[in-house]
């Protein structure tokens, strides 16, 4: 399983990059959104993948007897996928409003402020 | 639970929540942000005075215990930080009654902007920011920057014209992958260490046996916060998109948002990663001098007076981080100094950008001129910071930039001094540059005819207020730096003895 997910998340990673650095801006978005997904990912891997063992403590016991995945980093990943939300949302809206003021889908183009 | 140290978070909220409730009225909206960002510097110095008299405060949320709950924790760096944070508000605010007031912009566009929440934005993001400065917990440091991202995305694009759209887009890309960046390496971080917490993280990252890894780890943090403090190869986004905002948004981008990358880059690497200094804070010396450099020469081909100023806020980190580089309880100081004083300069110059474009009709020097002769009290106010960003003594730069040149002698580093030195002159450039072309060369017959008269005119008094009260702190920092060196003196002694940090949150357990 574990490998599984570590071939997944580079495979990921990978795809990201290469459609970051495309000149398209609808690419380059949906690298951005994979990135996010593959960081998720990482942080979900890093706290083992165990199915169906709730980390609970025995009543009457100090520590949980059995191994069970760790409960911290799927609480961070669901707080990023939030965030994450709000921001590809606002992107999103954000690229809409780009290509309607240049009129290109061509980050190439977008050279005015820059110079 | 200490309400001091909650207030720099939850009090910003609450401004900004007022001010989204009086959504149609401008005029309440701007009120309730002048009295409230009042409020908010003095939240600052009280929770500065309290620091300082009672040592690193703490504050443990829901009262779970240290390495288990999120502390919010305020040593002197992090309330000096908040201070500056409540004073630029404050300054900014004051200015947004005439930069932002619908009698002198361009009709359309004002519609636009005060449709829009620009109060409820700016009092959101000083939440971010304040959050950032003042948490102990990593993750909740992403989460504070993520709130502050949010706000100055919107802000930035607020009115959205052609190029506050591009400029947007590019600030945008480029801190979603530092994010994504930061992501990584809490988690990670969270991997081998199996905390959260920075003072429980300084304590165990001794503990782990790949020291190599951690080494990786931290130069996540760097590319991260390298990003959103604009070093050296990281930095082309911000000459990009921080001249395209209005001005007053520009003022406080410049001040503040940058130096949240420099705060959380001093933090990360005087706290946690200090397992490898030789390795770590020798690519942080040469990131610097480089980013100083280039920073300057950036600035010397451009010709429009916010993109100069953006230019040498890159060039002004690389002091900054200098100081962390060198890594002596003296050149911390000095970095810490030259934050105090380069919010101040740096919000000041692009503030008075802003008045050089209402009396002249320009942003672009070359259309300027004889402003010496018409304003020269402005001329007197725009001398002030240029020079002391350049570091003539003895105004605050001079301190500044002394403090980082000693600390360099100190232990040698003579390349990184001289550098600095050049690149001090470089900045003496620039400002006579601005200085010649919109102060002393007579204005041409074809420049567009000045907009509105008088610096204490009914429409521009609010924005020269400001610039004169900002003014003063620099002259204050100048002439009587001894206050302002024991704080920064105080905020180095904590961060070179991390141990009173982890103490102070840990509550002495090992």
């Amino acid at each position: 399983m574990d490998a599984l997910l570590a071939i997944l998340i580079g495979g990921l990673f990978a795809a990201s990059v290469y459609m970051i650095l495309r000149r398209s801006i609808i690419k380059l978005i949906i690298g951005l959104l994979l990135l996010g997904n593959a960081c998720n990912l990482l942080i979900f891997t890093i706290g083992k993948t165990i199915r169906g063992k709730a980390p609970l403590i025995e009543e009457g016991a100090k520590k949980v007897t059995e191994t069970v995945a760790d409960p911290i980093p799927q609480a961070l990943i669901l707080t990023a996928i939030v965030i994450g939300f709000g921001l590809s949302a606002f992107t999103i809206v954000l690229i809409q409003q780009v290509y309607q003021s240049v009129g290109v889908d061509d980050s190439d183009k977008l050279q005015s402020t820059d110079n | 639970m200490n309400i001091l140290l909650i207030a720099p978070i939850v009090y910003p909220l609450l401004l900004g929540i007022l001010t989204l409730g009086v959504w149609h009225y401008r005029r309440i909206q701007m009120i309730i942000n002048l009295v409230g960002s009042f409020g908010l510097m003095v939240i600052g110095f009280l929770l500065l005075g309290q620091v300082m008299k009672n040592g690193i405060q703490v504050s443990q949320i829901g009262n779970w215990t240290a390495p288990f709950g999120i502390s919010i924790v305020a040593d002197t760096f992090s309330a000096i930080m908040v201070t500056i944070t409540g004073v630029m508000a404050f300054a900014i605010s004051i200015y947004s009654v005439s930069s932002v007031s619908p009698r002198f912009m361009n009709r359309e566009q004002e519609l636009r902007r005060s449709q829009f929440a620009y109060y409820p934005l700016l009092n959101l993001m000083y939440m971010g920011i304040n959050g950032a400065f003042i948490t102990g917990d990593l993750f909740n440091m992403y989460v504070w920057f993520e709130v502050m991202l949010i706000s100055s995305f919107v802000l930035l694009a607020l009115g959205g014209d052609k190029n506050q759209i591009e400029g947007t887009f590019k600030y945008v890309t480029i801190n979603l992958l530092s994010s994504a960046f930061f992501l990584i390496g809490v988690g990670l971080l969270y991997g081998i260490t199996g905390t959260l917490n920075m003072a429980d993280l300084a304590v165990k990252i001794h503990q782990v046996e790949n020291q190599g890894l951690v080494t990786v780890i931290a130069m996540f943090f760097l590319i991260s916060f390298g990003i959103k403090a604009a070093v050296f190869p990281l930095y082309f986004w911000l000459p990009a998109s921080y001249h395209t905002p209005p001005i007053s948004v520009s003022a406080i981008f410049a001040g503040m948002l940058t130096k949240v990358g420099v705060y959380s880059l001093i933090r990360v690497f005087t706290l946690i990663f200090i397992t490898d200094v030789g390795y770590t804070h020798t690519i942080i010396l040469w990131i610097s001098i480089l980013t100083m450099v280039t920073g300057v020469l950036g600035a010397a081909s451009q010709y429009d007076s916010r993109r100069i100023l953006s230019f040498h806020i890159i060039s002004q980190i690389g002091y900054m981080t200098l100081g962390l580089a060198l890594y002596t309880p003296l050149a911390l100081a000095g970095a810490v100094f030259y934050i105090m004083h380069h919010i101040i300069v740096k919000s000041n110059l692009f503030l008075i950008s802003g008045i050089m474009n209402r009396v002249g009709g320009s942003f672009d020097i070359r259309r300027l001129g004889s402003l010496a002769n018409t304003y020269p009290f402005l001329a007197v106010l725009f001398l002030i910071p240029a020079l002391s960003l350049a570091g003539i003594p003895p105004l605050s730069g001079f301190w500044s930039k002394f403090f980082v040149v000693k600390a360099g002698l100190d232990i040698s580093e003579n390349f990184a001094v001289f550098v600095a030195l050049a690149v001090g002159l470089l900045t003496l450039y620039s400002m006579t540059k601005i200085w010649n072309e919109a102060f002393w060369k007579n204005r041409s017959d074809n420049a567009f005819p000045p907009m509105e008269t008088g610096l204490f005119s009914r429409g521009n008094l609010y924005m020269t207020i400001p610039v004169i009260m900002l003014a003063i702190i620099t002259l204050l920092i100048g002439f009587w730096p001894d206050p302002f060196y024991r704080l920064a003196d105080q905020a180095s002694l904590e961060l070179m003895n991390p141990s009173m940090y982890i103490e102070a949150v840990l509550g002495g357990k090992p």
